[in-house]
């Protein structure tokens, strides 16, 4: 480096940058810059004291270095010391080192609090705002302490300069958004409301950035800046275009601060006051008005600016949904642009007029553009483009035009990017089911999808039609012809495999009449297909194939040759094979009787939300659920809260339940009884599981004694439960599926089952990355003295890896022993990235699982609660509602909880009662309840009388917390 | 506004501003996805994207990319009248600016860029306004102010394969 004379600005800078950018390799680059960290440190670390340039000099230097991607570790103290030179470039270099590379090294926050402190003081304006730039850059909780409160002094003080003003606005916003609780609100809120009044456009626009933030936090406080805003608004609206200055960008008066004008307003319903109202309307129009002007300028952003507020205007106008008018102009003039040559205008046109089409007003309106955008859909060049007009359509679709739309979203799928073909399906899925007329009509578009685009259709569309085929029997046979018919070609998807098996196995007989479908045609028919699938499909077919043995005495011969080759007695897999031999079992024992009722129909699916939209919800946030959607979902009430869905799996187990008289305990009951279940289930295969699980319960004693099974051994501690472990409990006290833990990076699903004092729950992990997880296990644990004592609690290691996507099960046998109070943890350990995770759970088990319903008189009820009479056996609570005091949600609820809901029993019809008797392995326990709501005061008064004190009192605290 | 980004042709960071607080990771991560975004996309395609749960804005003059992350609410077309007016800005302040004097003065862009945005948000429209208070400031040096090192050192210093000025009405 040649020597670098002082003032010469900082040469020796533009020299090192120069060396850089010379570099002929990353290697030689990272040879010159560690020469010059080394260089750096000596001159640092070194005997002479550097003076003040030296030091600004150094420090840029190590600020290039560090925004070229490498790591700086040390300057910081250096840059410090800049904060507090009096020369002006020198604290700038500080603080801009400061702003991009702080640290929560707490010694050096005090110092640069220090420093800013100062410069907060000094009253030289240039000084204040570097000091309030770097507190806005930095934005550290550290510093919302030391200054959150000198700031809105500084904002509203009278004397204040309009640059620090500015500064000290944007400032205090970002603090606030950092640190709201460290931001008072006080006398200074209603002075920086009437900054929006202030004569300088430069104040109000750095002053209505905070103050929409602080309103939308405190709309109530903030409501004076309604009338201040349209005023504003409506004065830079009529203003001419050369009245603002420099504040008109071509040609547009103040566009950044009309668009936040508009926007603050969004925070607000309409104005209730006419005049203010009567003003705003008018901006607006104006607004639409200038839009039809011809441009005043060809530059873009000309256009881009008016076109800004318009579109501005336009989000204000659907906020308010209340003036048709200005709704059906508005989608007129987004018409206009969806022909547009600008891409970008395009692209918001559709945006915006997805948003329309919910308002009643205006979804007629937007309705006449469909051909426009299904041209949109065809012919648009940038995917981004084609997926809003495909938003559009969906938002768009009705009746009248669901079969249209989804014809042309299905041939689109055909040639779709692949980004976006699954949520494509899903949508095709859902409006399917919505607008579904004849159910004919529907199967058909499913059975497209799975044609069209079969990789992309989710487990959810599939069990949906599914449900759907069996919920509704005018479309069985119909479903069957059709599936049949897809199955003859030659290369049909898996997918087509599952529901053609599922839906033959079930329906295939209300087709056998005709000799080209004629049973043992079904069956080679699917089993052609059979070699070519995974092992779950398989799974599947095995099951359709039982079923056909009930449906097609004539097809049991050719069935139980196929079952009994060696490919399927002794396959490989575990589960192929036991379904073979069982199946080969059941069919040639079971008496005709026996297997009817064994092989029954499916029972119909419990109607609730479609899996497929929670899918799709989930899979876009709650924000691209349309209005008409939503308001479909409270119709069908509190339903939404048992997310959970049943899919055909399930349902096939609780079918297997109800005829096996105990669930867990005699193992080799269950083994004869499987099939049942087992026959129907598909791909996940629950049960077989279970049975799975039965040899090392059996042989291994210690799993036995342990009480619970750690799944591998963890030199690091289970994690303490998650601080809202207790919050996800009580959301399972009154139902027993669901979702019972969510983050970024895995669901876990529950489905539990209880009987007696008998429990069985399956979790299922789901990986919701695409990165496999590594040494994934888990452990449950009772904690203190449930374990062994109170809670048996069985389980097998789950697999150790999870692949990205994956979901993989665990199944968990309790038995109560006796009652508790605490619920078990489950503690989740794997490697995601090579980072450990880990977290601990409550299992939602509660003592309220082991309730067996009692049906009682009035009589009886009175004469045991009577009996219960002493103090300690009664619980009581009052407490506010937390929730909706629908008596359809609370019956649901007390249901949910176990007992029986015993009707006419209380004198007031409004009162709820309830009995029940917990089993544990020790004892029974009698309990009787009584809920008094009280729709007036939004309160509840929950009685609860048990044979047991603990119980009522763990009850009591349970169920206050449900309702 | 999130953050913004500034990068060339090639993909090399030129100017990272951030208005959330993000780990030094999490910042790499995000700013080497979207170069890579943005680089794949064609010329005539839309200007904005959506990416996690944020909205991208970016527009290129000459060599250089400009790229914001705004919220949800966030309007796009005044984000890309935001990227244009610091063009201007940069423009004016340099003279003709182009991507060389971004990376050989780019304290002067943060600066620039401070007085133009404050906590993501407009502080100052008015490029009046806003060069008026940067060149108060340089006022406040001793020295020359920094372009006029770079013209004399770097264009006459080095060679420098043509490197256009970012053209205001480019793209």
């Amino acid at each position: 480096m040649p020597a670098v004379s002082k003032g010469d600005g900082m040469r020796g800078l533009a020299v090192f940058i120069s060396d850089i950018r010379n570099c002929k390799s990353k290697e030689a680059e990272i040879k010159r810059i560690n020469k010059e960290l080394a260089n750096i440190r000596s001159k640092f670390k070194g005997d002479k004291a550097l003076d003040g340039y030296s030091k600004k000099k150094y420090v840029c230097k190590l600020l290039f270095i560090f925004l070229l991607g490498h790591d700086i570790d040390f300057g910081h103290m250096e840059a410090v010391n800049l904060l507090s030179s009096n020369k002006y470039t020198e604290k700038q270099i500080g603080y801009l080192f400061i702003s991009v590379l702080v640290n929560s090294n707490s010694e050096l926050i005090r110092l640069i609090n220090n420093a800013i402190k100062n410069d907060l003081s000094s009253r030289n304006p240039t000084f204040m705002c570097l000091a309030l730039h770097c507190i806005a850059n930095v934005g550290s909780r550290e510093m919302a302490e030391a200054f959150a409160g000198e700031i809105p002094r500084i904002l509203v003080a009278g004397d204040t300069m309009d640059s620090v003003k500015q500064s000290a606005a944007l400032c205090l916003l970002r603090l606030y958004k950092t640190s709201p609780d460290l931001v008072m609100m006080g006398e200074w809120t209603s002075r920086v409301v009437h900054l929006l009044n202030d004569q300088h456009m430069g104040v109000v626009t750095a002053a209505i950035s905070l103050i929409t933030c602080l309103s939308q936090k405190n709309p109530d406080e903030f409501k004076t800046c309604v009338s201040l805003a349209v005023s504003r608004l409506s004065r830079i609206v009529s203003s001419a275009s050369t009245d603002l200055q420099d504040y008109t960008y071509y040609f547009v008066p103040a566009p950044w601060l009309s668009c936040k004008l508009l926007r603050l307003l969004q925070c607000y319903p309409p104005p209730e006051d006419g005049a203010v109202k009567g003003r705003l309307v008018e901006c607006l129009e104006t607004i639409l008005n200038k839009a039809q002007e011809p441009p005043k300028s060809k530059k873009v952003q000309h256009s881009n600016a008016k076109n800004a507020i318009l579109f501005e205007a336009i989000s204000l106008i659907i906020h308010y949904d209340s003036e048709p008018n200005l709704l059906v102009r508005a989608c007129n003039q987004l018409g206009q642009f969806l022909q547009h040559r600008e891409t970008n205008l395009r692209y918001l046109a559709l945006e915006s007029m997805c948003t329309l089409a919910s308002s009643e007003f205006s979804h007629e309106a937007v309705k006449t553009h469909i051909e426009t955008v299904i041209n949109a859909l065809k012919t648009e060049r940038d995917v981004s483009v084609r997926q809003r007009a495909a938003d559009l359509l969906y938002a768009m679709c009705d009746r009248s035009n669901a079969k249209q739309i989804v014809a042309e979203m299905l041939s689109y799928l055909e040639t779709a990017d692949y980004s976006i073909r699954e949520e494509m399906v899903l949508k095709v899925a859902i409006l399917a089911e919505k607008y579904a007329v004849d159910y004919s009509w529907y199967v058909d578009t499913i059975l497209n999808l799975i044609r069209i685009a079969g990789d992309y259709v989710s487990e959810e569309v599939w069990y949906r039609v599914i449900q759907i085929v069996i919920n509704r029997d005018d479309v069985q046979g119909y479903a069957a012809k059709t599936v049949f018919e897809a199955l003859q070609a030659p290369a049909c998807h898996e997918n087509m495999v599952k529901v053609g098996g599922y839906i033959l196995g079930e329906f295939g007989n209300l087709i056998a009449g005709d000799p080209r479908s004629s049973p043992l045609v079904q069956f080679n028919l699917l089993h052609s297909k059979f070699h070519l699938c995974s092992v779950p499909t398989r799974a599947l077919l095995l099951s359709a194939y039982i079923k056909f043995i009930n449906l097609f005495p004539e097809t049991k011969a050719t069935i139980q040759e196929v079952l009994r080759c060696d490919s399927q007695i002794r396959n490989s897999d575990v589960e192929l094979q036991q379904r073979a031999v069982e199946y080969l079992k059941l069919s040639s024992i079971a008496s005709t009787d026996v297997l009817a009722t064994v092989l029954e129909e499916m029972p119909p699916f419990p109607e609730r939300e479609s899996s497929i939209l929670a899918k799709l919800k989930k899979k876009k946030g709650p924000g691209a659920v349309s209005v008409t959607e939503l308001e479909d979902n409270k119709r069908e009430g509190g339903e939404l809260n048992g997310a959970s869905e049943r899919g055909p799996e399930m349902a096939a187990v609780a079918a297997s339940n109800a005829s096996t008289p105990s669930p867990s305990a005699d193992l080799l009951g269950i083994r004869s009884a499987a099939p049942i279940g087992g026959a129907l289930t598909s791909a996940g295969s629950l049960l077989v599981d279970v049975f799975s699980e039965a040899a090392p319960t059996a042989s291994s004693a210690a799993v036995n004694d342990d009480g619970f099974l750690s799944a591998a051994p963890s030199s690091e501690d289970p994690a303490a439960p998650l601080s809202d472990a207790d919050e996800l409990l009580n959301k399972f006290v009154c139902k027993n599926n669901g979702v019972l833990f969510e983050n970024q990076l895995l669901q876990i699903g529950i489905k539990s089952e209880y009987r007696q004092n008998l429990g069985r729950m399956y979790l299922f992990y789901g990986n919701k990355t695409s990165v496999q997880f590594a040494s994934f296990s888990t452990t449950v644990s009772c904690p203190g003295e449930l374990q062994g004592h109170i809670l048996d609690i069985s389980t097998k290691p789950v697999e150790p890896l999870v692949e990205g996507g994956a979901q993989i099960q665990q199944v968990l046998n309790i038995e109560c022993l006796t009652d508790f109070c605490d619920a078990p943890l489950l503690n989740i350990k794997f490697r995601y990235g090579g980072a450990l995770q880990n977290l601990t759970l409550k299992l939602p088990v509660t003592i309220n699982k082991f309730f067996q319903p009692t049906e009682m008189t009035s009589h009886d009820f009175f004469q045991r609660w009577k009996q219960l009479s002493q103090p300690q056996q009664e619980a009581q609570k009052i407490f506010k509602a937390n929730n909706s005091m629908d008596t359809e949600v609370l019956k649901a609820k007390l249901l949910g909880l176990g007992t029986a809901l015993l009707e006419n029993i209380d004198p007031n019809p409004e009162n709820y009662v309830c009995a029940g008797v917990i089993q544990t392995k020790s004892q029974q326990i009698g309990c009787l309840l009584r809920l008094e709501p009280n729709a007036q005061a939004q309160m509840y008064r929950l009685t609860l009388r048990c044979s047991k004190d603990s119980v009522s009192k763990r009850l009591c605290d349970l169920l206050a917390e449900q309702f | 506004m999130q953050f913004m980004l500034l990068f060339s042709r090639q993909g090399k960071l030129r100017l990272q501003k951030w208005y959330v607080p993000l780990s030094d990771k999490e910042k790499k991560k995000i700013t080497r996805e979207l170069v890579q975004t943005i680089l794949a996309r064609k010329p005539k395609m839309c200007s904005f994207l959506e990416w996690r749960d944020l909205k991208i804005v970016y527009k290129r003059y000459a060599s250089l990319y400009f790229c914001c992350a705004v919220e949800d609410q966030d309007n796009e077309l005044i984000t890309l009248e935001i990227i244009h007016r610091y063009v201007e800005l940069l423009d004016k302040y340099f003279g003709s600016v182009c991507e060389l004097d971004i990376i050989f003065n780019f304290e002067k862009a943060y600066f620039i860029l401070d007085e133009f945005l404050l906590g993501g948000e407009a502080q100052e429209t008015s490029k009046k306004n806003v060069l008026k208070a940067i060149e108060q400031a340089d006022l406040l040096q001793e020295v020359r102010p920094p372009h006029d090192l770079y013209h004399m050192l770097t264009k006459t210093m080095f060679m420098v394969v043509c490197f256009s000025g970012l053209d205001l009405n480019a793209n």
